[in-house]
């Protein structure tokens, strides 16, 4: 059996990377997806404790993770669709109305 | 019938009531002048009911409290609207709603075409309806309602013509000044309350009867009820807002200003006859008050030239020789004064409306003359009216006068006695200097050509109402008719009883018929007579006698013309201090400096912190999640290694 360590240090890895493309990349839709890449390294967590525990409770959540994310990536992506209509591009460089 | 005294009140209210808030919808001025004079017109019938069902009655009979409700009751306060139904204040209810009737239908016609008819007719009922309520309360507060529901009823109707500047001017004025004697008046009743647990007249003057003279808590308590008569009646110090009171439409200044409203404080005083037999001190402040303000009056309506300022002046000159009668301890010829001035002076108030609405709204007597053939009933009424009041018998003016002259001259003052003989002299020579230059001689206007006037005479809605004050003024004082001319005082023995606990305090000797009675009466009626002469020689036979003599005593001449600067001394003494205090101290230090200094000031320091810490939004979307991360982290590290 795969220890438990293993699972966790994937999983850090993996919330490290998205992280990590979240602060580096210029690109919206990359940045999206890294988002996405941390939503599932910390579902990938929730597994394996509760496989780990025994208890059910962590599985169910990841359900609802998995429900919110496809909820939240129709509305990232609309978001991004409706940026790139008004700004004819995807780079967050350019996109910096978000001040005083 | 007494029972039917709410009614002489409520009615003018009802009437007020209609006009006031259907009047621009009625727009026909024949119903609201129909309205407005026929309710205080049934008032006024139903007091003379009263009246006479009150001559039938035993004297001591006389006096009813009609209670209508309990009005405020708090603690030991505890406050009716009761009315007192007893002789003075019937006297003052007939003098009330039979010349405010009068004045009423005379507005009919001058009123005529003004856009406020119904606004006008809707403050003059208000205006019975709140006088009504000061002669006929039974205590001191609901007296103080009326008291102010008068000043009220001035106040809107001197600003009447509100478009003007001066009329708004003139009303704040009345109003203010009334307001400081208004304050003495409130801590005179305080005082009253404080000392006798109540403020209905009959516990109050009943307990008051059995304290001694002198007592310096009376004192203090006449003499801030004073202060409030002051402000109403027009004396010195605070005569100052009357003339300018003239502001409003004439038959105001002849209903409110003049007959009845003016007369409010010498009512209260002699209402509180009882209390100011107590303080002889306070008498002779009111006494010399009184006559200081008689003569200051009278001596300024010498100069003026504008005909409704010599008729106040002339107002506020009579009522200091009611405040005289009232400090010798005469109130009943207070009262008596009270009663007669009130059909001279609507008489001569209404006479010159009738000549300004002739004139085309021209007051300056300077500019009239020879007014007689162009409005015979006019000048007829006026004349009496001026007779009247110089005192020449047997009109009305001269036994109220006498009277007072009599009472003074008794009293043992010969000072007193000489300048109010003096102030009766002046009064006849002012007013016959009026009636010259008014109805006499020739006109000082253009009778032909371009911009002609044309004098015409009143309507009759107007005229008959001089008339009917005209035969008044001459048969009204006819009840005071003085034991030396073999009359019998009838208004002497009907107020009696009201006065019976002050005369008792006061124990004035009842003075018999003595030749001096007889010289006094002479001499009175001399002075008037040379006052009269003076008047018709100088302004109708010799007209450069009063110029040289302004020529000559130019400066005095000068002092008259401005009312002693007395206005001008208010203006640098209180007017202008309190105005650039405000300016200075209260709007730009206070309000401007401290107040909006504080808030703008606030405003300004987050303004300074927000201008440099809003560069830390600088918009880079990874910027902000580089600082949530290590948030983040930075909590983390802190919650675990804490």
């Amino acid at each position: 059996m795969i220890p438990l360590n293993f699972y966790l240090v994937l999983s850090a890895l993996l919330f490290t990377i998205g992280v990590v493309g979240v602060l580096t990349r210029r690109n919206a839709i990359i940045v999206f997806m890294s988002i996405e890449l941390m939503l599932n390294s910390v579902n990938l967590t929730l597994v394996a404790f509760s496989s780990f525990l025994g208890d059910a409770t962590g599985q169910m959540l990841v359900f609802f993770v998995i429900t919110i994310a496809a909820a939240e990536a129709a509305i990232g992506l609309a978001i991004i669709i409706a940026l790139f209509r008004n700004k004819q591009t995807v780079n967050i460089d350019e996109i910096n109305l978000l001040k005083w | 019938m007494y029972d039917l005294i709410g009614l002489v009140v409520i009615l003018p209210l009802l009437g007020a009531a209609i006009n006031g808030l259907l009047g621009w919808r009625i727009k026909n001025e024949k119903v609201i002048g129909i309205i407005g004079s026929g309710t205080v017109g049934i008032s006024f019938v139903i007091s003379v009911l009263i009246f006479i069902e009150m001559l039938g009655r035993e004297a001591l009979e006389r006096i009813q409290v009609v209670e209508y409700f309990r009005w405020i009751v708090a603690g030991n306060l505890d406050t009716s609207f009761a009315y007192q139904v007893d002789q003075l204040s019937i006297l003052m209810t007939l003098v009330v709603t039979g010349v405010g009737f009068l004045i009423h239908v005379y507005s009919i016609g001058y009123m005529k075409g003004d856009a406020g008819f119904w606004r006008y007719f809707s403050y003059l009922n208000l205006f019975i309806f709140a006088m009504l309520n000061l002669v006929l309360a039974d205590n001191f507060l609901l007296l103080f309602l009326g008291w102010e529901g008068v000043g009220l009823c001035s106040y809107l109707l001197i600003g009447f013509w509100y478009t003007k500047k001066f009329t708004g001017d003139a009303a704040k004025k009345a109003f203010v000044v009334n307001r400081v004697g208004d304050f003495g008046f409130l801590i005179g009743m305080f005082l009253i309350f404080i000392t006798f647990g109540t403020l209905k007249f009959e516990p109050v003057f009943a307990q008051a009867s059995v304290l001694t003279v002198g007592e310096p808590i009376i004192f203090w308590m006449t003499l801030m009820l004073f202060v409030g008569a002051v402000g109403k009646s027009a004396q010195i110090p605070l005569f100052v807002w009357l003339p300018d009171a003239m502001a409003g439409p004439t038959p105001v200044s002849a209903l409110i200003h003049a007959a009845t409203m003016v007369t409010a404080g010498v009512y209260m005083v002699a209402r509180s006859a009882t209390l100011y037999a107590l303080a002889p001190l306070t008498l002779e402040i009111v006494a010399v008050i009184g006559l200081l303000t008689a003569v200051m009056a009278a001596t300024i309506a010498l100069t003026q030239n504008d005909i409704k300022k010599v008729l106040a002046y002339s107002t506020v000159s009579q009522l200091g020789f009611m405040f005289l009668a009232l400090g010798v301890g005469a109130f009943w010829v207070g009262i008596f004064h009270v009663y007669t001035h009130a059909f001279f002076k609507a008489l001569l108030f209404l006479g010159s409306g009738a000549v300004i609405h002739a004139m085309h709204h021209e007051q300056d007597i300077q500019k009239m003359g020879g007014l007689q053939k162009y409005m015979p009933k006019t000048y007829m009424t006026f004349l009496i009216g001026a007779i009247a009041i110089a005192g020449i018998p047997p009109l009305a003016g001269f036994f109220s006068k006498d009277e007072i002259l009599a009472y003074v001259w008794h009293d043992g003052s010969f000072i007193l006695w000489f300048f109010a003989a003096i102030t009766a002299g002046l009064t006849a020579f002012y007013m016959f200097r009026l009636v010259s230059l008014t109805f006499w001689g020739n006109p000082r206007f253009k009778e032909e050509g371009a911009h002609a006037v044309h004098p015409h005479e009143a309507p009759s809605s107007m005229t008959i109402p001089l008339i009917i004050l005209a035969v008044l003024s001459i048969v009204g004082g006819w009840v005071g008719i003085p034991k030396a001319l073999g009359g019998g005082l009838a208004i002497k023995q009907f107020l009696a009883p009201v006065f019976e606990r002050a005369d008792r305090i006061m124990a004035l000797p009842e003075h018999g018929v003595h030749t001096i009675d007889y010289a006094l009466i002479i001499l009175s009626v001399i002075i008037a007579a040379a006052g009269i002469y003076l008047a018709i020689t100088w302004y109708l036979k010799k007209p450069q006698i009063p110029v040289e003599l302004a020529n000559r005593f130019s400066g005095m001449y000068r002092v008259l013309s401005n009312k002693y600067y007395v206005d001008e001394l208010y203006d640098a003494a209180i007017v202008n201090p309190i105005e650039r205090g405000s300016r200075k101290m209260l709007w730009r230090g206070m309000d401007v400096g401290v107040i909006d200094g504080i808030v703008n000031g606030l405003a300004k320091i987050i303004a300074i912190i927000s201008k440099y810490g809003r560069l830390v939004q600088v918009g880079v979307v990874q910027g902000y999640a580089v600082a949530f991360v290590f948030g983040i982290v930075f909590i983390i590290f802190w919650l675990i290694f804490r």
